[in-house]
């Protein structure tokens, strides 16, 4: 039987404490919360399961779990076929491999409100290129009054956004195949798409697996991009789940509440995760 | 400590929880686990059935909180009940 050293286990500990410090602790205060009715430092009175009943019965916070989990299939689905398309497109060496690099990269390094207001101005119908464009062409656009017209515009705003970041791990996973590969499919005579199908799309999967779940989990809590551009509306129609529980813990201050809500959100996002990532790596394990 | 709002319930559950990874670590420690294929559709080592039994009763926690008007005790045994089944038979 391998015999195993655990003394490297102590190495892990300067991250244990971090992630306890950065991640438990406040959870741990989170939970505390979410079973007591609290109204300052010293007055909180403990409640149970009231809060959890609440949240779950509110009608306000299921339609914003659907909004939520239509939001992320469709970035799902947009943006890692897309990311793929791109990477196998991208040129492999030369200048010009690193001037898509870079191209690349720079939706990644504008900050989140900025990505917002840039969008917002953009589709705007009287001073944006995108907004006055459309409703020049006869197409009637106003993202801040159509429903349709909002979800489309928070749509390509988040695959303008993030679609690099999986083009880019996609190139990676390209670049790391060994070129026998390539050469055992020439020789076989393999078509492009047997060897996508056959050697890049299986090499690409453990990559794949970071990106969706990155995505996922990013797109999951998005926040500030369709604040800054639709302020959640018009009405509700694009207000997430993240939003919902911004308006409940900071404007209405119920802290209770919202903690139970957090709490909620954790678990859903903790859950599909963890399916994702064990229907990725299932075959793996099974090989 | 008294900014994280402690309650008494609050530290019986992260208490149980601690414990449960103390042990959990120490039986690791004394006899490695094998992974192997139960009843769950997935092969799982000894601390894959420990996360899912915990998530599972989370999930059963919100059901009957969220669904029905019993008690949460009721999920508290049926968790009791999944966590053993998911970490025996799972």
């Amino acid at each position: 039987m391998k015999v195993h050293n655990n003394k490297a286990w102590w190495l892990v500990l300067p991250v244990f404490l971090l992630v306890a410090f950065s991640a438990v602790v406040p959870m741990m205060t989170v939970v505390n919360y979410s079973v007591q009715d609290i109204f300052d430092h010293s007055t909180r009175y403990f409640v149970g399961v009231d809060w959890y009943k609440q949240v779950l019965q509110d009608t306000r916070l299921h339609e914003s779990l659907l909004r939520q989990f239509i939001f992320s299939t469709c970035v799902l689905l947009i943006e890692i076929p897309l990311g793929i398309a791109i990477a196998l497109c991208m040129p492999t060496k030369g200048r010009m491999a690193s001037l898509v690099l870079i191209v690349l990269a720079i939706p990644l390094l504008i900050p989140w409100n900025v990505v917002g207001t840039i969008w917002q101005i953009f589709g705007r119908a009287d001073i944006g290129l995108l907004g006055w464009s459309l409703n020049s062409l006869g197409i009637s656009y106003n993202y801040a009054a159509n429903t349709s017209d909002a979800w489309v515009t928070v749509l390509i705003m988040d695959v303008w956004h993030w679609t690099s970041l999986v083009a880019l791990l996609c190139y990676s996973g390209l670049r790391a195949i060994p070129d026998v590969y390539y050469q055992a499919a020439r020789i076989d005579r393999a078509s492009d798409w047997a060897v996508f199908r056959h050697i890049q799309l299986p090499k690409l999967k453990s990559v794949l697996l970071i990106a969706v779940m990155l995505r996922f989990m990013d797109s999951f809590m998005i926040y500030t991009e369709p604040f800054v551009l639709t302020g959640g509306g018009p009405g509700n129609a694009t207000t997430f789940l993240s939003q919902t529980l911004t308006q409940m813990a900071i404007g209405q201050f119920d802290l209770g509440p919202a903690a139970a809500f957090s709490l909620v959100y954790f678990l859903i996002i903790l859950l599909v995760s963890w399916l994702f990532y064990t229907a990725m790596t299932h075959n793996d394990k099974t090989r | 400590m008294d900014w994280m709002a402690w309650t008494l319930p609050t530290a019986l559950f992260f208490g149980f929880i601690g414990t449960l990874l103390v042990g959990m670590t120490i039986w690791e420690l004394r006899s490695p686990c094998i992974e192997r294929k139960g009843l769950l559709p997935i092969s799982t080592t000894r601390g894959d059935r420990l996360f899912i039994g915990l998530l599972g009763s989370a999930y059963w926690h919100l059901l009957v909180v969220g669904v029905t008007d019993w008690s949460v005790w009721i999920a508290s045994v049926l968790s009791l009940f999944w966590l053993i089944a998911v970490m025996r038979w799972g």
